[in-house]
């Protein structure tokens, strides 16, 4: 397959994408080393794709999306977007950058206390052109308060007179308001509660379905990446460790970090042992990076950092020992 | 010791209204016993796990009707003086958010023997080999080292577990712990819950777990209540209630746990 035919196919394109941030110290703030959030990451997303990124807090996952939506610039690699190159600067017109919008995992802090719903719905439309008239743009935002499953009433409405989940339905209204492909959801339901975060995440697939968008979901949590998404990359320490369709990893994970999610989330009871916590980022690990917690872990695991290997079909892990 | 809350009614006077956050609550915790609280946020079970311990600032709280029976005495009867030797002492607190709990400019190891010492555990030397004894007890790698560390310098599961040293510190009869997990994420979470039943078990402990969490509440409890609008709506043995919900409440809120549908391959 060509190089352009295959760009065309796919929504997006993250080629060995790292991510540096400077660590200061001292009296004059110098810079004394490099954490690398994200190391030569890889991914890419078909159109309609619904794709999972889990891993703890720290794990580089919420970096990762910041560098999709043009919110950082990246250290080194490519990010291409349906074949055209974002990396650095995002030098390309608004019709294509509002293609790919985000949604915070705090409704509270994303929306503009002293906006009413409405205005803050109507907001992008103005500035993308996307609706002529005052009227026109009326008519939109009802439209997309009835997309979220809230009544128009609603408009005229302040973000304190809303409840969390409102609040999150407000938050997902408001990206839709520019017509996206690509929606990345970073924690979209952790802020909220059991009852409130099932009925979000029914919004989410109700849209998911009926207008074939992408996501991009970032949870902590499998539980809610395994009832929202088709396929899954699991992060560790800055590093996609496994990357598989959803019923293949719940059914038989590879990596053991990710049995060690699966069993966080309640999802399997094979009494896998967990030693310790997240090694600091600064300093991490010779070798592959999760061998300071492994019960796998050998020699070989300290010396040589695993690479991320394609077990065809379409499947990808990172580990010495498995399959 | 058990703990026998009979008809608790906590009502919150604000500025117009009177709102009632807790309706007429009987529930009763047995020596030894894990009983898990669930509810939404709102329902009002921290203000119950916050009343039992007097711990509720009054006003604008005000307790209407009901007791707390804490081995036989009623603890909305005792002056202030008897609580504090019952609060922190027989009854522990484990709060939802480590950071805020724990004083930032003190080191741990100062703090836990602070505890130890108000509540005539130990004094002196004996109260530093203690709190060795009891970072090395929750799990805390290089305790002596670690006395001398600031809460600042700990992670988020490490300061967790210092709460849980001090709570066990006076040697409780009962730990409350509300939302012990929340701010932690999945992997430490389930290390956490290892830890208390643990110690639950090594201490014989009564436990009270509050938690919106249903995950929780199922590894921890091996009994359940269900808290709705201020009421308990249903109590029994976790695996019956998850199972076989009686009320209509409890159904919809196991409802509103994330299911796992497995996508068929969309992109083979």
């Amino acid at each position: 397959m060509g190089d352009q035919d295959r760009s065309t196919k796919l929504l997006l394109e993250v080629i060995d994408v790292t991510k540096q941030f400077p660590h200061r110290s001292g009296l004059f703030r110098r810079v004394t080393g490099f954490l690398n959030a994200v190391s030569a990451v890889n991914l890419t997303m078909a159109h309609g794709q619904v794709l999972g990124l889990v891993g703890e807090s720290g794990c580089g996952k919420t970096t990762l999306a910041k560098l999709i939506a043009g919110l950082e610039p990246v250290t080194a690699g490519q990010i291409r977007y349906r074949g055209q190159v974002l990396t650095n600067g995002w030098k390309l017109p608004s019709a294509i950058r509002r293609e790919i919008q985000l949604v915070f995992q705090d409704p509270t802090g994303s929306l503009d206390p002293t906006q009413r719903v409405g205005s803050a719905l109507g907001e992008p439309l103005l500035v993308h052109r996307l609706a002529k008239t005052a009227a026109e743009r009326t008519v939109r935002v009802h439209q997309l308060l009835d997309q979220v499953g809230l009544p128009a009433s609603y408009a005229k409405r302040y973000p304190r007179e809303l409840s969390g989940g409102e609040r999150q339905r407000v938050a997902i209204a408001r990206a839709l308001a520019v017509e996206p492909r690509l929606l990345i959801l970073d924690e979209p339901v952790s802020s909220l509660d059991v009852y409130v975060g099932a009925q979000i995440l029914e919004v989410l697939r109700a849209l998911q379905r009926e207008r074939r968008l992408s996501y991009l979901v970032i949870s902590h949590d499998l539980r809610v990446i395994g009832s929202l998404c088709d396929t899954i990359a699991v992060m560790y320490l800055g590093r996609i460790v496994e990357f598989a369709q959803t019923a293949q990893l719940f059914r038989q994970p590879w990596h053991p970090y990710t049995e060690l999610l699966l069993e966080c989330a309640g999802l399997r009871s094979v009494g896998v042992e967990d030693r310790g916590e997240v090694p600091s980022p600064f300093q991490p690990p010779s070798g592959c990076p999760f061998r300071t917690r492994c019960p796998l872990a050998e020699v070989r695991c300290e010396q040589e950092t695993p690479a991320l290997l394609e077990h065809p079909p379409r499947r990808w892990v990172a580990c010495h020992k498995r399959p | 010791m058990s703990l026998d809350v009979r008809h608790l009614t906590v009502e919150f006077a604000l500025r117009r209204q009177q709102v009632c956050a807790v309706r007429d609550v009987s529930l009763t915790i047995a020596e030894g016993e894990v009983m898990g609280l669930v509810g939404e946020s709102g329902s009002g079970k921290t203000t119950l796990g916050l009343a039992v311990t007097r711990l509720l600032p009054q006003p604008p709280a005000r307790i209407r009707t009901g007791q707390v029976l804490f081995g036989g005495r009623d603890l909305l009867g005792l002056t202030p003086h008897e609580l504090c030797g019952v609060r922190g002492g027989q009854i522990a607190y484990v709060f939802q958010e480590p950071s805020t709990s724990l004083n930032p400019v003190m080191t741990i190891g100062r703090q836990l023997m602070e505890m130890l010492e108000l509540h005539k555990v130990a004094q002196g030397a004996a109260a530093r080999r203690r709190t060795v004894d009891l970072l090395a007890h929750v799990g805390i790698p290089a305790p002596e080292e670690r006395l001398h560390s600031y809460p600042h310098e700990l992670s988020g599961g490490m300061k967790q577990r210092v709460m849980i040293a001090m709570a066990i510190a006076s040697r409780p009869k009962l730990l409350i712990a509300d939302e012990p997990t929340t701010a932690l994420d999945v992997t430490l979470e389930r290390q956490i819950i290892i830890l208390l039943k643990r110690l639950q078990r090594e201490l014989g402990l009564s436990l009270l777990v509050i938690s919106h969490s249903i995950l929780l509440v199922q590894q921890l409890a091996n009994r359940m209540a269900v808290m709705w609008q201020g009421m308990v709506v249903e109590v029994g043995d976790t695996e019956e209630v998850l199972n076989h919900p009686r009320h209509e409440y409890t159904k919809r809120l196991l409802a509103a746990q994330p299911r796992i549908t497995v996508l068929g391959a969309m992109h083979g």
